[in-house]
């Protein structure tokens, strides 16, 4: 399934819903709009992973890559993601350890810029 | 004896459908259901580290990989870069993932050898018999 990107407001937060495969294909884009999105001013950012179907390590990249930027402007970055399969990459990479990591989007908007 | 063979030129578009006819074979050979996702991912893992290398390198030769359902299911990628490229797989931990330092090319590398070696038991990377090039070597159980 080809990569869908959809953006909304959520209070301080920019969500970014991904859905479909990220993969070495499709991930410039996803960092595209990432980096249109930070240099655009939005400092807390949360990637909402719930229709996302397939996730390779370039798209972990991608997404580490927005952690950093983030962090470096003083932003916050938060991943949303119940999916098991998904949980699994995350704790198999060790990036578990390095996102903040939440099961719904209320969650990781009410965990705060803070988080 | 190799079932299916399928080679593709080096470029990204081309790994997607390499993953799709990996699960279509490992499925059709008998894999159980519940380990297609990670013959997806670590299908497309090695067809990426392969297609980064040749692109790394500037090797127009195609990607090879084989897969043979005789017994187990075995998916061989095969790519043609010099050898010494495939030294730099190491799994990083979270210190090292999150360090500033590091580029998004290298950790990139790096997660997904982590990938291949969470995802894949029976696992193996080596040089090709004949050539330049390296070999990843993946083997599935298969239900029969």
């Amino acid at each position: 399934m080809e990569l869908s990107l959809a953006t909304r407001t959520v209070g301080e937060h920019t969500v970014l819903e991904v859905g479909g495969e990220v993969d070495v294909y499709t991930a410039p884009r996803l960092r595209e709009r990432l980096l249109e999105l930070i240099d655009g001013g939005a400092r807390h950012v949360v990637v909402d992973l719930g229709r996302v179907d397939f996730l390779d390590s370039t798209g972990l990249g991608v997404l580490v890559g927005a952690l950093k930027r983030l962090r470096t402007v003083g932003g916050t970055f938060a991943l949303v993601c119940d999916k098991e399969p998904l949980l699994k990459i995350f704790r198999i990479t060790a990036l578990d350890q390095v996102f903040p990591l939440h099961a719904t989007v209320d969650a990781a908007v009410a965990a705060g810029p803070a988080a | 004896m190799a079932t299916v063979k399928l080679s593709f030129s080096p470029a990204p578009v081309h790994v997607r459908t390499a993953r799709l006819v990996g699960v279509a074979v490992a499925r059709r050979a008998g894999v159980r259901e519940d380990l297609l996702d990670e013959v997806r991912l670590a299908i497309g893992e090695a067809c990426t580290r392969a297609v980064a290398l040749h692109r790394q390198y500037h090797v127009p030769d195609p990607v090879l990989v084989e897969m043979d359902d005789t017994g187990s299911y075995t998916v061989r990628v095969i790519d043609r870069a010099p050898i010494e490229a495939s030294i730099g797989l190491t799994a990083l931990n979270a210190d090292q993932l999150a360090n500033e330092s590091l580029d998004e090319d290298d950790l990139t590398t790096g997660v997904g050898f982590a990938l291949l070696a969470g995802f894949v038991e029976d696992l193996q990377v080596r040089p090709v018999p004949e050539g330049v090039g390296t070999e990843v070597r993946m083997v599935w159980p298969t239900g029969r």
